[in-house]
């Protein structure tokens, strides 16, 4: 019923434009330089006029109706709900929706019948009930709309003002999520800053809610503050990320010199589309990579040269996530590299300076504030990656600078604090939800630093 | 034993019309852009301590004649260059001549200044410091200082030597671009259109420092204004669709040039 109400409107409003240019058209006999508007205009302005109330009305019913629904079968069966708790409730209810509309059912009941036959009803009468606002809407404004046109209506103004609503709610719909995903990461947080003191978790060296049975909150019991401290992982964190950084800085700022200055057209046409493919490989490939071929790699190595090299590294993990990384810093560096005006190396060419000289005396400190935004924005990528760390770092929480170890990651600990089918109230869990606070913080602490470089550096040169 | 080469004649006949000697000289020098001819057998001769002007409609080839000069069409990968162009006698796109040296005795200054983001002092010894002209410290202080006060802008900027080049005025980065160019000690220094982008009080300035940079250097400037060239320059190249149309001293080309596209640009007919 609700997708033939849809298909009606798009209906009505093919309909309505066409009718609203063909009035436009008439009411001037063809000559459109009389209008104030153009004739599609007016049938645009018909069009929004008849559909976008009807739309509005549908979209707030479908978000509201499945609450009403839910709350008048409770009210129905309020005796026989009466010593149920609140999961059971709701079980009970998604148990009468999925009778009524069908959908799997754990076992049915005289009782859920009764509810789910309600739940039908009640469901019908809500849809008519939307149906007829529709089309009331719907009529109204089309024949409001029909009433005003006119040669010297200004229609125009009112579809665009419509278009600028609709791109200000486009917008705002991404700006609500993240805040709705900051507000969330932080109510979470502060109930499990209730079971753990903040300072244990930020500087706590001990860090074990999988190994340990009791003390997790997930059984009955207190909540054990001292194995939920993030030092380690932090710490973790930063060595991976460091030898990522060490693999990736040099070899991507040296490809991105390479391709924006000595380079030829053709090659560069080439090279920088491939070193770009690299960044499109998904991070889970590279995390086999890194587990099936890398890490043995290194741990054969250290063997044959006496070293005691864990299967799954930091280094290893390090060396892949630095790899992964390369295009993103070779890719930025060379923006900011080939922003830095062509006279600038002219200058440098006319009073006898070599290429290299040029490069490394002009072009390069004239371009680092960049280079050095784009290089806070791979830390920042390489801190917040997980599969190749969940795939080739491993999960022991190690406090240790050895990238011979197996180190674990925040991102890791979050992925396995979550795996599973707990509750999400207990302190193990709500533990994620801090540490993606962290991280966070962290990210968008280096994003904005790598931001404002940026600027300053556009300052200098438009 | 009497046998002279043609550039003895003309040192001869140079000295004895008192013309100063040729410093550079370039013999059916050709551009081509790729595919496209830019420069058509150009003969045209630069003489030592004069400024001498290159002039003519845009895209007349003019600029790429003066880039010829200190091999900047090196950079544009498309460019090939056929003739010869002499600096001292020497073929200067010969393979035993480096480029780098060259550039070195011919300096330039860009159309747009081009102070790198450096202090004022740093965009001066960048030259000398990476041809390793200073023994030491103080030595590279004087090269800085006599540079600054060459190109007329010492008093301005003696007291901020450690602020950031960009920070100038137009005209003052202009005027340092030059005193860049002065530190390396060139025998030549191009000047591509250097006051297009000033105002006519900073053009001023600069018309007054070419005029005062001819007694040690020769100059070759492209301009666009005819009363810069005739405020100027000793000697006039006029250029047209990539080939010379006349060249001869100023005063004559100003005054009673002998063709007729020369008369018509000067008097603004066309161009």
């Amino acid at each position: 019923m609700v997708t033939y109400l849809v298909f009606a409107l798009i209906a009505l409003f093919l309909a309505a434009y066409f009718a609203g240019r063909s009035r436009a058209l008439t009411s001037v006999d063809g000559e459109i330089s009389k209008l104030h508007s153009l004739p599609g205009q007016h049938g645009m302005f018909l069009a929004l006029v008849s559909v976008v109330p009807a739309l509005l009305a549908l979209i707030v019913w479908s978000l509201i109706t499945p609450g009403i629904e839910s709350n008048i079968i409770r009210s129905s069966f309020a005796n026989e709900l009466g010593g149920l708790g609140v999961p059971q409730v709701e079980a009970f209810i998604r148990d009468a929706r999925a009778i009524a509309f069908g959908g799997v059912v754990g076992f049915t009941d005289a009782t859920k019948e009764a509810a789910a036959a309600l739940y039908k009803t009640v469901h019908a009468r809500s849809v008519w009930i939307i149906v007829a606002i529709c089309a009331v809407l719907a009529i109204a404004g089309f024949f409001w709309g029909y009433g005003r046109i006119a040669p010297a209506y200004r229609a125009r103004h009112v579809v665009e003002r419509i278009v600028r609503v609709f791109l200000i709610a486009c917008s705002a719909v991404a700006i609500l999520t993240t805040i709705g995903i900051v507000l969330s990461l932080i109510f979470e947080s502060l109930r499990f800053f209730q079971q753990v003191p903040i300072h244990k978790f930020l500087f706590g060296t001990h860090w074990s809610p999988q190994s340990a049975f009791t003390g997790a909150g997930t059984q009955q019991g207190a909540v054990d503050p001292n194995i939920f401290g993030m030092v380690p992982l932090f710490v973790g964190t930063l060595l991976i990320t460091f030898i990522a950084m060490l693999v990736a800085a040099p070899t991507g700022l040296m490809a991105a010199i390479y391709l924006s200055d000595y380079a030829s057209k053709p090659v560069r046409a080439v090279a920088k589309p491939i070193l770009e493919i690299l960044a499109g490989i998904p991070t889970v490939v590279y995390g086999f990579f890194a587990a099936l071929t890398v890490a043995p790699f290194f741990r054969g190595l250290g063997e044959s040269i006496g070293l005691g090299v864990a299967s799954e590294s930091a280094l290893a993990a390090g060396v892949v996530m630095g790899i992964m990384i390369i295009p993103f810093v070779s890719s930025l560096s060379d923006d900011v590299i080939n922003a830095v005006p062509q006279s600038l190396r002219d200058g440098s060419a006319g009073l006898g300076a070599t290429k290299s000289e040029t490069i490394r005396k002009v072009v390069l400190p004239a371009a680092l504030p960049g280079i050095v935004s784009a290089m806070l924005l791979a830390v920042s990528r390489a801190i917040g990656e997980t599969m190749i760390v969940v795939m080739a770092a491993g999960l022991a929480a190690n406090l240790t600078a050895n990238p011979l170890e197996a180190v674990t990651t925040v991102t890791v600990q979050i992925v396995t604090l979550l795996v599973g089918d707990q509750e999400f109230d207990s302190a193990k869990t709500l533990a994620a939800f801090a540490l993606g606070l962290v991280l966070f913080c962290i990210t968008l602490a280096l994003n904005i630093v790598a931001l404002r470089v940026v600027q300053k550096y556009r300052e200098q040169y438009d | 034993m009497n046998i002279m080469t043609e550039a003895d004649v003309e040192q001869k006949l140079a000295t004895r019309t008192n013309e100063p000697s040729i410093k550079m000289k370039g013999d059916k020098v050709s551009v081509y852009y790729g595919e496209k001819r830019a420069l058509f057998d150009v003969d045209l001769d630069v003489r030592q301590n004069q400024v001498t002007a290159l002039i003519g409609p845009s895209g007349c080839g003019k600029s790429t004649f003066l880039r010829c000069l200190n091999r900047m069409n090196d950079t544009i990968s498309i460019a090939r260059v056929t003739g010869k162009i002499t600096l001292d006698d020497e073929d200067i796109y010969d393979k035993n001549i480096d480029v780098v040296e060259l550039r070195a005795r011919v300096g330039m200054v860009f159309q747009k200044p081009n102070p790198f983001p450096k202090s004022i002092y740093e965009n001066v010894s960048y030259g000398p410091r990476i041809h390793g002209l200073a023994k030491g410290k103080a030595d590279l202080d004087r090269i800085v200082e006599s540079s600054l006060q060459k190109a007329a802008l010492w008093n301005e900027v003696k007291d901020r030597l450690h602020e950031p080049g960009t920070g100038l005025s137009g005209g003052q980065q202009q005027r340092l671009c030059i005193a860049r160019a002065i530190a390396v000690s060139p025998e030549v220094i191009l000047m591509d259109e250097p006051c297009s982008a000033l105002d006519p009080i900073a053009t001023a300035k600069v018309e007054e420092l070419i005029d005062e940079l001819r007694e040690n250097y020769t100059i070759v400037i492209v301009t666009h204004s005819m009363q810069q060239a005739a405020r100027v320059s000793q000697r006039t190249a006029m250029f047209h669709l990539g080939y010379l149309v006349e060249e001869g001293a100023t005063d004559k080309m100003f005054t009673n040039p002998d063709d007729k596209r020369t008369q018509d640009y000067i008097t603004g007919r066309f161009g």
